[in-house]
């Protein structure tokens, strides 16, 4: 975040009560560039560029860094975590639903928090928690059981329990909620459920909750149009209300501009994902980006990026804000896409001002002047790019101020074969509507798979970094992998890139060039976001792989 | 009466061998047979919306798990996969609802998830196959099933757990587009000269490991590298043409019998 707060702003967040010494106040979220050694939001800052301000790594030192701390998860699973950092003090939630509080120096444990989701929750994609959200002394996390919790910041004990959905109808929270203000913001899963999907905002002190915005509008509200009526010569199975079980999850944290008060969240899949017949429309507001007026709820504007999806192009990828894009006035929130293209809107209006394909695409061909995709559907049978998971997907881009760079961890050639079929919504249900089959060199060819036996190999898609020009969205440069990547990128005021991949390596590159500078084999796939921060005098890095969380230095 | 009585007796006596037998059934391995068509059928059509979004279309989209192999490390029975499926996993799989027709279904179609194919081939006999195998296709000069053969090739002790009927046809007869890409010659020169060539068994953006022509293991540094090609053409010759069909049904037949059990 480079511009500084208006005088009225801080003076009405000064007013609110969470506004006490020694805590994290609004201004120290909304400041939070101006505290290097802290991560204070999912992504480090309302602007999430993932962009730490430290820079005592550096390009010429960064192969001295050694581990100095590890912390072991105890539960096996997808560790996607995201750390906080204040003051010295590391939050992190484990799976299922633990946080847990450590001396992010050595790695001990001040306490462990427990809590067990509800037996019938039901999670699609693996029972993920990326992290938390903090303000006063208070945590918040979502929960897979769609809780949302308060939880004490020195002690670890629960203060307050708010349901945000019903399992019963297949909802879920897995990502970290945002504090904005008295709010604290979360949205839910369940996009392969036949949820209808939602953003909420509770108080930060008591959990009631204060605006709900869904992401699938009912038929009287503005876009609700979007869900057509089925043809009453329809030869197929058509939904006439597919809008109730219409998707739209929101599964990623999403960003904030003080100056507009508006968030900006992205939206999943469209339910069910991949059976378009039965749903006639654009589907909104799925695989869109909303802005929201953060005190009320209102939506101010949208984006949709993948018009009626049938590829499961959700669009819940962090939301990154630059300002003054292009050597404009023009303030933006740019956006590598899963559908694989890379946008630039006007972050107060939503004007589409580039779109641009950052790996292979071929669902559709351009753009029209309002940044309508022209869509492309591939015959029966004929491989789409990107594939269903995404030219990207969710994990944290970064934005360096210093590169004017954004960084992205892409999938390069890689596709699907897509079987769209009738899906009936049950509640509780899986509810996809057909399937793909990835697009590999040896058709019928069983075993596929990556780490730690690569045999998809270069055949069927790889992973790299791209380093991209937001005011063009031309490439500057490529850091190709031969497996692909689930990590997220951080970047530094050194220079220093940040990441790993599901090889299990996290390395460091050259921002400005993609030169590998150092890199350390941890053993298991990378699947989070690096954070750095600092205590006393000193830098660190932590990163998740497999099960355990190492940090790393360079020594004294 | 005593008729009424005897029925009673003999349906008790049924009942219980009934009961026992299913539960000998269960416990048993399971062959296609054991399963009906129509069960399979529907069975692929519930994996197709509910499992494959995570499972993938092949069984293999989880990391370390295969579905095709028919056989589950958590799951031994039909009732432990009906358990299983019904209670999800802690590391991620979710708990599913399904109907009993549903999971009769969905389990009779995971157990032959790799022979869905089958009805396409000719199957022969296993045991001829085995001779096929050992004398006229000379397999075990580069192949290995169990502690016999050479190491050059792909190990094939469980190819019948991993490769369908008809993907194994494919490989006799075609063996160049059957060739998992991971398992391609590759030709490597070091920076000092050294040549190695043989099959890769793993690469990733680093390093590479390596099967080479004298069945000795290696692990390279792509950074000290001076050449690295990959070739597309397997070394294995097509038997299209050198065996009969009834000895490829044969042979498919002995492969197919490879499940990787310890002897």
């Amino acid at each position: 975040m480079t511009r500084g707060l208006s005088l009225a702003f801080v003076v009405a967040l000064c007013l609110l009560p969470l506004c006490a010494d020694g805590q994290v106040t609004n201004q120290r979220l909304a400041a939070a560039p101006n505290e290097p050694q802290n991560w204070l939001t999912y992504s480090g800052n309302y602007y999430s560029t993932r962009y730490s301000p430290l820079a005592q790594i550096t390009p010429a030192n960064v192969k001295n860094l050694k581990l100095q701390w590890v912390y072991q998860a105890p539960v096996a699973g997808n560790w996607q975590t995201s750390p906080l950092v204040v003051d010295g003090v590391m939050y992190l939630t484990q799976r299922l639903n633990d946080v847990v509080a450590l001396d992010a120096t050595t790695g001990r444990a001040f306490w462990i928090y427990h809590y067990t989701p509800a037996a019938d929750r039901i999670v699609c994609c693996g029972a993920n928690n990326r992290g938390l959200a903090i303000l006063g002394s208070t945590l918040f996390m979502g929960t897979l059981d769609a809780q949302l919790i308060a939880i004490d910041a020195k002690s670890g004990h629960a203060l307050w329990k708010t349901a945000v959905a019903s399992t019963k109808d297949g909802y879920s929270i897995t990502h970290a909620p945002l504090v904005v203000k008295d709010k604290v913001i979360v949205g839910v899963g369940g996009g392969e459920y036949g949820i209808r999907g939602f953003i909420a905002a509770y108080d930060v002190n008591t959990g009631k909750e204060a605006w709900r915005f869904y992401t699938i509008p009912a038929p009287d509200e503005p876009g609700g149009n979007t869900w057509q009526r089925c043809p009453p010569n329809s030869t197929g199975f058509c939904d006439p209300e597919a809008w109730k079980h219409g998707g739209g999850s929101i599964w990623m944290t999403g960003s904030y501009d003080p100056q507009l008060n508006l968030t900006y969240w992205g939206v999943g899949n469209v339910g069910p994902d991949y059976n378009g017949a039965q749903r006639p429309g654009d589907n909104l507001y799925t695989d869109s980006v909303v802005a929201l007026d953060a005190d009320t709820g209102k939506l101010r504007w949208h984006y949709q990026f993948t018009p009626h999806d049938v590829y499961d192009y959700d669009s819940v990828q962090v939301p990154v804000l630059i300002d003054n894009w292009a050597n404009t006035r023009i303030n933006v929130v740019t956006w590598a896409n899963r559908n694989g293209n890379f946008y630039v809107l006007d972050r107060a209006t939503g004007r589409f001002l580039l779109g641009k394909p950052f790996v292979k695409v071929n669902w559709m061909s351009e753009f029209d002047e309002r940044g309508r995709p022209m869509q492309t559907p591939q015959p029966e049978g004929q491989p789409t790019y990107p594939g269903n998971q995404g030219g990207t997907n969710w994990y944290s881009p970064s934005y360096s101020t210093r590169t004017g760079l954004f960084y992205v961890s892409a999938w390069e050639d890689y596709a699907s074969i897509y079987y769209p079929a009738p899906s009936q919504y049950k509640q509780g249900s899986n509810f996809v509507g057909g399937g793909p089959r990835n697009f590999g060199p040896v058709p019928g060819a069983p075993g596929l798979g990556r780490a730690p036996i690569n045999s998809w190999t270069e055949s069927a898609g790889h992973g790299a970094v791209l380093a991209l020009d937001p005011k063009t969205g031309d490439r500057k440069w490529t850091f190709a992998m031969t497996d692909v990547t689930d990590a997220g990128i951080l970047t530094t005021a050194s220079d220093l890139l940040f990441t790993g991949g599901r090889e299990g390596y996290f390395q460091a590159l050259d921002a400005r060039t993609g030169a590998l500078l150092w890199k350390v084999n941890l053993g298991a796939a990378i699947n989070s976001g690096p954070v750095s921060y600092r205590v006393g005098t000193r830098q660190y890095v932590s990163i998740v792989s497999g099960l355990s969380l190492s940090v790393f230095a360079l020594d004294e | 009466m005593p008729r009424v009585r005897l029925t009673v007796a003999l349906l008790l006596f049924l009942g219980m061998f009934g009961v026992c037998a299913s539960q000998a059934l269960a416990q048993a391995p399971l062959h296609d047979e054991q399963y009906p068509q129509a069960d399979i059928a529907y069975g692929a059509a519930i994996y197709g919306s509910k499992c494959v979004t995570c499972h993938g279309a092949q069984g293999d989209g989880i990391g370390g798990v295969n579905l095709r192999s028919g056989t589950f490390r958590n799951a031994v029975t039909d009732r432990d996969l009906d358990r299983f499926i019904r209670a999800g996993s802690p590391a991620g799989m979710p708990a599913f609802d399904l109907d009993s027709a549903e999971m009769t279904g969905v389990i009779a179609y995971l157990r032959n998830m790799n022979a869905v194919d089958a009805a396409t081939v000719a199957r022969g006999d296993a045991a001829r196959g085995q001779a096929v195998y050992d004398g006229k296709g000379a397999c075990a000069k580069c192949h290995r099933v169990g502690g016999i053969g050479s190491h050059v090739a792909p190990n094939l002790t469980d190819i019948g757990a991993v490769r369908s009927p008809a993907s194994l046809q494919r490989s006799l007869l075609d063996p160049n587009g059957q060739m998992m890409p991971i398992n391609r010659p590759v030709r490597v020169v070091t920076k000092d000269g050294t040549v190695i060539n043989g099959r890769r068994l793993n690469e990733d953006t680093y390093g590479l490991q390596i099967m080479d022509d004298h069945e000795r293991l290696h692990s390279l540094v792509k950074a000290d590298l001076r050449e690295y090609t990959i070739a597309k053409v397997s070394p294995m010759p097509s038997f299209k043409g050198t065996l009969s069909d009834g000895e490829v049904a044969d042979l498919v037949a002995y492969l197919l019998s490879l499940k990787g059990q310890l002897p």
